[in-house]
Order: structure tokens, then sequence, then C-alpha cells
């Protein structure tokens, strides 16, 4: 049993943080403030090779393991919740099933933009009636000569309308239930592709949530990604990796709530003493830390499992409902901590209160995850 | 051209607590960095690297673990990396550290320029850049925010406590230096993979540097430490309970009496 992150790994870890701490830090209440989507910081990252990292240096990347990646959100998640889903979403939906199902020639094609940052990728699943149940989708696509013919309605899709590169999951065989469905690679302007409002959301204000149309929308045969009718398998293996990134997102959160919890908690005084000194605070500061330890493990090995190609649905499931629900009890208490200064604009922890709610939410909500859980556990 | 930067393993000052017991610092746990400002000249070699092309050569001694230092150098993009370890380098003061970066930078052959931070922020002394310069023979200027190489001249502004000096002088030359010169680049992705999978820190020894032995190390330092201890604290101030003209009557006296004023 090895617990120890490799020395590579050390030091891209602590390179992410000082760049973190030092350029997106800054940035991030004022990107929450006024919902302006990051996009220098986003530029930075790319130069720094963070949009590409587990793509293989073939095609761009970084070549860097699943494990660098994940603690690359975390530490970006630390100082703002809006760029790590940003990293997150591009890298995991969007980036990722390029990867694994993509063609020689679409790697080739997609991918060397996207790992250095000059594009954005997406993935479109979500529907106005298929959140959760994702198999119900009603997007279809049909081949007319050489082209795709896409009609239907996305919700909800990170940086939708701001990517340059869209993977879409429609019908293209409407007779054949779940077999009937395919991932369909939409760059932006093509031809009956136009996206809708952006959400107005609760928090990560800085990262973009989109409605996306297609009327009509016309795009080469060749944007089909592997083969017909793969396009259920293919989403969820994507979003098994999804999860390891958004429980990483739930641990930099959720640690970044701990550290400003302990820092308020040394400094206020009350009844003539730091309130860190009453057990209280003492017993939520000592839950926060453990839970947040048993999360960063959940999502740690989720990926060491990755990386040793083991197959890590049950894992990353775990990971990921763990991590969201320890986000979620820490920010509750961060903000406890500090009393009615939380519950105000001036402290971060009012922003992490909000931007981790979206952890139990998006990718698979906790009741999903369960269900996940427990037909692996109860072999159903 | 040809660049050797000297860098340093040190510990992270920001993250050393002291043992309220002991008065020692707490090692165990504290994060080791390249010294910040060997990141500055870090960063200057490689923008004049940009500029006119060449070689960086990172060079550092220090205990094996200092490695870790020379591969984030290596990530950062200098094209070279070595690490001068052996244990008849240990307890070297900064005549003898300056002694063996000078052997090894004689043995590295033809050098253009020499570039350290300006100092350590573990020992402070800022003295191993400019022995190095005399250990090589070769002009120094010290103190550097900024500089400009030209026709095998360089030109460097120098801070002085109370405004700047311009200097003039001919390659090889060594330059020392400040954070005020340039915001060192972060290392990319692609080049911590490298760093670890594809480059080496090469390791030299006493044999490499082909040095002598009596003047490395312990034996080589003129410096002998004869007593470290934290300076002791601070005594508390007192408040002076009076009527504002009567307590500044009794300051002012105070004041006289320590001639203070």
């Amino acid at each position: 049993m090895e617990f120890a992150l490799s020395e590579e790994q050390e030091l891209f870890q602590k390179s992410v943080r000082e760049f973190a701490e030092k350029e997106v830090r800054p940035l991030a209440q004022e990107t929450d403030a006024t919902g302006q989507f990051p996009w220098s910081v986003i530029r930075r990252m790319g130069e720094m090779g963070l949009m590409g990292l587990p793509i293989p240096e073939a095609y761009g990347g970084a070549g860097a393991d699943y494990l660098s990646y994940a603690l690359a959100v975390e530490e970006l998640s630390r100082a703002c919740g809006s760029t790590g889903i940003t990293l997150a979403a591009h890298t995991s939906l969007g980036c990722m099933p390029l990867v694994y199902f993509g063609t020689e020639e679409q790697k080739r094609r997609y991918l060397p933009a996207l790992a250095r940052g000059e594009k954005l990728a997406a993935f479109g699943l979500t529907e106005p009636g298929a959140g959760s149940d994702a198999s119900a989708i009603q997007t279809t696509a049909t081949l007319k000569g050489d082209e795709w013919v896409i009609n239907g309605q996305k919700v909800f899709i990170t940086s939708g309308s701001i990517a340059d590169v869209i993977t879409i999951a429609a019908r293209t065989d409407p007779s054949a239930g779940n077999k009937g469905i395919s991932n369909i690679i939409v760059e932006k302007g093509a031809p009956g592709f136009r996206a809708g409002r952006d959400e107005d959301k609760m928090g990560l204000r800085g990262s973009v949530t989109s409605q996306l149309f297609f009327e009509d929308c016309r795009v080469p045969k060749e944007n089909l990604l592997g083969r017909p009718g793969e396009g259920l398998r293919q989403f969820l293996i994507t979003l098994d990796g999804g999860r390891i990134s958004i429980g990483a997102m739930a641990v930099g959160l959720a640690q970044a709530a701990l550290e400003s919890a302990t820092r308020y908690a040394s400094q206020r005084v009350q009844f003539g003493q730091p309130i860190a000194r009453f057990q209280a605070i003492q017993w939520m500061i000592a839950d926060m830390a453990t839970e947040i330890e048993a999360a960063r493990l959940l999502v740690y090995r989720a990926a060491w499992l990755k990386d040793r190609g083991v197959r890590y649905t049950r894992e990353a499931a775990m990971a990921k409902l763990f991590a969201s629900e320890t986000a979620e009890r820490a920010a509750f208490k961060a903000l406890q901590i500090h009393g009615g200064y939380g519950y105000t604009r001036d402290y971060d922890v009012e922003r992490i209160y909000r931007d981790q709610r979206l952890c139990t939410i998006g990718e698979g909500t906790s009741e999903i995850l369960r269900w996940v859980i427990a037909r692996q556990v109860l072999q159903l | 051209m040809r660049i050797v930067v000297t860098i340093k393993q040190v510990p992270d000052t920001n993250e050393v607590r002291l043992d309220p017991r002991t008065g020692t610092l707490i090692r165990e746990g504290v994060p080791s960095i390249i010294n910040p400002e060997d990141k500055n000249a870090l960063e200057a070699a490689l923008t004049l690297r940009e500029q006119l092309g060449g070689e960086v050569i990172a060079i550092s001694m220090g205990p094996p673990q200092a490695d870790d230092a020379l591969r984030e150098a290596l990530a950062m993009g200098v094209d070279r990396a070595i690490l001068l370890t052996d244990r008849a380098f240990a307890g070297a003061d900064t005549w003898a550290t300056a002694t063996t970066l000078g052997m090894a930078i004689q043995r590295l052959g033809q050098f253009d320029l020499v570039l350290a931070g300006r100092q350590a922020i573990d020992g402070d002394t800022a003295q191993v850049g400019p022995q190095l310069a005399e250990y090589l023979n070769i002009p120094q200027i010290t103190y550097v925010r900024e500089f400009a190489i030209q026709d095998r001249q360089v030109k460097a502004t120098r801070t002085l406590e109370d405004g700047f000096e311009v200097l003039e002088t001919a390659l090889p030359a060594l330059l020392t230096i400040t954070k005020e010169a340039n915001k060192p680049r972060y290392p990319t992705a692609p080049g911590i993979i490298r760093a670890y999978r594809e480059q080496t820190v090469e390791q030299w020894g006493i044999q490499e540097v082909q040095g002598d032995p009596e003047k490395l190390g312990l034996k080589g330092s003129p410096t002998q430490v004869k007593r470290s201890f934290s300076p002791p604290p601070k005594e508390p101030g007192e408040i002076i309970q009076a009527a504002p003209a009567e307590a500044a009557r009794q300051l002012i006296s105070r004041m006289k009496q320590r001639n203070l004023l």
C-alpha cells in the first residue's frame, strides 16, 4: 500500500497550487460578482498545458495521468469553483470522449487546439425531459446524404454557448431504443445550431451553463463519434471519468471552506478568547477535516484505479457522492462558524456555499449515484 | 550564449514554525522550494535564451533531495541540470560553497554568464554569488533589477539603498538578481512530465568536480558557527496611564534617560 504522490505528481500539485493562489484566487470574488467568464485565466491555463492534461502527447496534450488531472481540478476549485468546473467540463466531458472513442482524424482535427486551451469543448447530453433518465433523450440525428441532420434541444450544458466543439447525444435509430443513441460532434457555427440563453445560476457564476438548439442542424457524416448506436455506452464511460473530476472539485471547495473556517475561528474573539478554543467549534473543524481527508482519498483512489485501467464505475460514484456531500456539510459548518459575517458577501464562505451546491447535482445526482453504487454492491 | 544559473533548495520559510519550548526550527513537514530569488535568476536566464539563443544550465549543491529543485528548474525550461552532491561537500560555509560551485562551473568549460539569486531566504548572507565571481575571477554586478546584453557587454541596473546605479562590464560576468527583476514563469504540465520522465539531473561528486577535499565542505570552511540562538522575544511595551500632557512629559523624560532624545 502506497499513499504518497509520486515526485512528478507532487511538483505538479505544488505548481498548480501556486498558480491558483497567485493568479486565480485574487479574481474569484470578482468573477462570481460579475458572472464574467474568466477567459484570461483559461488562456493562461492553456499556456501552462492545464487544458489538456490527460490528452496524449501525440495529440498535443500533456500526457499526464488522471490523478494529476484530479489534483489540478482540486487545486483550482480551492481557489475558484467556476474555474474548476470549467476545466473539469472541458476536459472530462468535452475532450475525453474524443480521446476514448474518436477516430484518428477526429483526434488530430480537434484535440491539439483544445489541449492548448485555444478552443473549449463541451458535452451535450441533458435535455428538458432527460436529466437523471439520460436515455430518454429526444434529440434526433438523421443521415441525409453525407450529412447528419440534427433536431432537438439541450439544457444545462457547461460552456455550451462558448464552446467550439460540442459532442452531443442524439437518437440516430429511433426504433432501436437505447441501442439507437449515437454521439455526434458539432462545431460552433454549424448551420442550424444556436445557443439559447445562459442560465442565471445560484453559484459557479463565472462558469457558463447554456441551452442549445438544433433546427435542421447539418454536420458532416464523419462527425459521428465511434460507431452508430454506441452513444449510451460512450456517455456512461465518459460520466464515470467526469465524476472523479466533480469529486475533486468538491474536495477543493471543501478544503477552501475548512481553511476559511480555521482562519476565522482563530481570529474571532468572543467571551474573551478566539472561538477556536470552544469545543463546539473544534468539533465542527475536526469533522470537516476528517471527512475531507476521507473524500480526498476516495477521489484519488478512483483516479488511481482509472490510471491502472481497472474498472472504477463504483469507486467514481462513491468518490463523487461522498465528496460532494462532504463539501455540502463543510460549507454549512464553515458558514456557521463565520456567523453573521458568513452570510455576507464579504467572506468567501458565502460563495463557496453556493458554488459547492452544484456538486450533489451535476454529472449524476446523489440519488442516481446511490442507485449506481447499490446496483454494483447488490450485483443487480 | 551559455548561461549558468546557481540555485539553492531552501525550506519554505512561510511554512516554518518555531518550537515554542526549544526555540528551534520545526523542519518536519516543511515543504522545500527553490529559493525565490534564484527563480528570478532562472527566469532571467530563460528570457535571455529566448532572445539570444543558447543554453541554460542550472547547478545546485545540496543533499540528494535537492534533485526536486533541479527537476523544477528543468520543468521551467532549463536545458541541463547538475546536482553537486557528496559527503565531502557537507557542512560548507558560503566560501566552500562558492568554491565547489566554481570548480564545477570550470569543469563545464566555456561559459558567458553566471546568474545567481541575490540571497537565500534561509541564510540571508548574499555572499555566495560575489564569492563565486571572485573564485572564477570574473566581474560581478550585484542586486541587479534589470539588465541587457549587447556585443558581449552587459549593462545592468543595480539597486542601492537610496537609488540605482547603472554599470557595464564585459562577458563573462556574474550577476546576482533581485525579485524586482521579473516574475518567474510557472512550470508547464508538459515541462513537469518531461523533467521526470525524459530528462535527468546529473549528479556530480568530488570525482567529477576534481576538487581538493581540503578546500571543500566543513574542512574548506573558514566560518565557524560559535553558537546559534533565537533572538530574545521583544519586551512588551508599556502604556503610560496619565492625562495626555502629563503622559507626554513622562514619555519625553523616559526617552531622554535612554538617550533616545
